[in-house]
């Protein structure tokens, strides 16, 4: 029998770098489409009158918002544990033959479920409750591949020769159960078919519909709670797990606070499920709740910032790096963009700030810089770094890198600067009134005023895409660049020119 | 003493009590750090920097079975 020397396997991390990549671009084409539907209202049309119904906004948009979140981020988040859950627990997957397989079958169940998903939302079937948008069958579905994403990290962690969990794996473990707890709860339903209505009807509706077993405010309370925590637990815990692995990997510096980083992660945990409440300020829910959620949104402030700060001094004395290497670049921007939706969520979470905010297309610029800048850069600078080391060759041009990361900047500024715009207009012309009361703008009036924001917003949001076809490109030729000696890949990844 | 007092007041017990939970934690990471029986909490970054997977572990999981 042969004996070669253990390595690290990467072949689950790679299929979910696929996804990252392919979902990644269907999310982003479908939401620049979108952009440029509102403000080309005839966009909705684009595919001729015949197939309305399949182009118009209201069809697309929960696919844009669901192939980013559970297409495009989700596959980020699998490829990155797959590659950093083995490296820091210095297991391999290749010693588990049950960890191998529960690996592949998460990635091929994930991917049932996407193409459920897609089918499902393009034919207009929805439970109609924003980001839990799938019936009840693709739930089900998509427990057992969370369940799996479990197995994988607890399968690891149980056979790992590195006692202490670094923080990223904290990070992971966090995610996980976070999602699982919100997921679970939100997504409570009664299949229709089991119900009977007032008059005695049962077996009401196709099979695949339900019902959200909460009704009303409770519905809302539960909705937002679950709304926010995904932002929480999809989109922050996740992301700071991979730049706490790659920052320091790829500049060679160790973490500038390791306990900062113990103290963040509490802090985080503790302080984030409770900010919830600010999505319905105004709104039915009791006044305690809506409070509670703008103090709790302004605390956020230290645990975010706690990490975000402990990541720029991370390269304190070695920022030449972000100068030269454009996947530092990558991250310190990144880094930066969570510094600075992480103090934008809470200004809007304050109760006079959100009377102008709420509703209106800034809420929609905040969650963009965040997504965009923050989750976006950073989940490219991972796979930017990854490429590499799977593939054992060099990332095959490194001036392509730094001509995507300018682009993209571009368009993350156009795109935030344009919704602050937009939003603060739409705000006070909504609540403008004249001496007695009554309203001086309607609403067609703030459409027109709006328009051309929603053209630079479009326009912010090609440029992102444009730049991440050029990642797609990139990482594309990577597979078969100047293979590379393991002594280059320690830190800095090896590039071409 | 009506229902907003007693929330006045648990309110203020709660905030003094989150505010001692926080600096008790400074408090415990600053002098657990590199004691005896301790952690060094530092050094956990080489988890990151050094994990090939030939590179000695930082806390080995073998060295615990050998105690």
């Amino acid at each position: 029998m042969e004996n070669r020397p253990l390595e690290y396997d990467y072949t689950v991390a790679k299929m979910f770098m696929f996804t990252t990549i392919v979902l990644g671009i269907v999310g982003m084409l479908v939401g620049v489409i979108l952009a440029f539907q509102l403000a080309y209202p005839g966009m909705n049309l684009f595919l001729g009158e015949g197939l309305a119904e399949y182009t118009n906004f209201s069809r697309l948009r929960p696919l844009h918002t669901d192939a980013v979140v559970f297409g495009f981020t989700l596959s980020g988040i699998f490829a990155t544990w797959y590659y950093v859950g083995q490296r820091v627990l210095k297991v391999s997957m290749a010693e588990s033959g049950f960890l191998m397989f529960i690996g592949k079958l998460h990635f091929w169940l994930y991917l049932v479920g996407v193409a459920a998903v897609v089918v499902s939302l393009l034919m207009g079937i929805t439970t109609s409750k924003e980001y839990a948008e799938f019936e009840w069958p693709i739930d089900i579905a998509i427990v057992i591949v969370w369940v799996l994403f479990g197995m994988s990290i607890f399968g690891l962690i149980g056979i790992r020769r590195e006692k202490s969990l670094y923080i990223s794996v904290w990070y992971y473990i966090a995610c996980f159960l976070g999602i699982a707890m919100l997921y679970l709860f939100n997504n409570m339903a009664i299949p229709t078919m089991l119900g009977t209505a007032a008059d005695g009807a049962s077996g009401i509706g196709a099979w695949y519909h339900s019902v959200s077993m909460y009704a009303g405010t409770n519905d809302a309370l539960v909705q937002w709670w679950y709304g926010h925590n995904a932002v929480a637990f999809g989109f922050t815990v996740p992301i700071v797990a991979m730049i706490y692995y790659f920052l320091p990997k790829e500049s060679g510096q160790a973490i500038y606070s390791y306990k900062l980083s113990l103290l963040s992660f509490w802090g985080l945990m503790f302080v984030y499920l409770w900010a919830g409440g600010h999505h319905l300020l105004f709104s039915t829910v009791p006044d305690w709740v809506q409070t509670m959620g703008s103090v709790f949104s302004v605390i956020l402030i230290l645990p975010s910032w706690g990490s975000a700060i402990n990541m720029l001094l991370t390269m304190k004395g070695e920022w030449q790096q972000v100068a030269s290497s454009p996947l530092i670049k990558f991250m310190v921007l990144g880094s930066t963009f969570y510094m600075f939706s992480t103090l934008e969520g809470p200004i809007q979470a304050i109760k006079s700030v959100n009377a102008i905010a709420h509703f209106t297309d800034w809420i929609v610029g905040h969650v963009h810089d965040g997504t965009l800048g923050w989750v976006g850069f950073m989940i490219m600078a991972a796979l930017f770094h990854m490429a590499p080391r799977v593939f054992k060759r060099e990332i095959y041009s490194k001036s392509l890198m730094v001509t995507q990361f300018w682009i993209q900047t571009l368009g993350v500024v156009l795109y935030f600067t344009s919704m602050w715009i937009a939003g603060i207009t739409q705000g006070m012309m909504w609540r403008a009134h004249d001496e007695f009361g009554n309203l001086a703008y309607s609403f067609i009036d703030t459409v027109t005023v709006l328009h051309p924001y929603y053209t630079i917003r479009g326009i912010g949001g090609l440029l992102y895409f444009v730049g991440f076809l050029m990642f797609a490109y990139n990482i594309y030729k990577t597979m078969s660049a100047r293979p590379v000696e393991e002594s280059e890949l320690q830190n800095a990844s090896p590039m071409g020119a | 003493m009506s229902i907003a007092e007693y929330q006045a007041y648990g309110y203020f017990a709660l905030t003094v009590f989150l505010v001692i939970v926080l600096y008790s934690y400074i408090y415990h990471l600053y002098s657990t750090d590199k004691k005896e029986g301790g952690h060094d909490y530092e050094s956990y970054s080489n988890i990151a920097l050094k994990d090939d997977i030939d590179d000695t572990p930082v806390t080995s999981m073998s060295d615990d079975k050998e105690k």
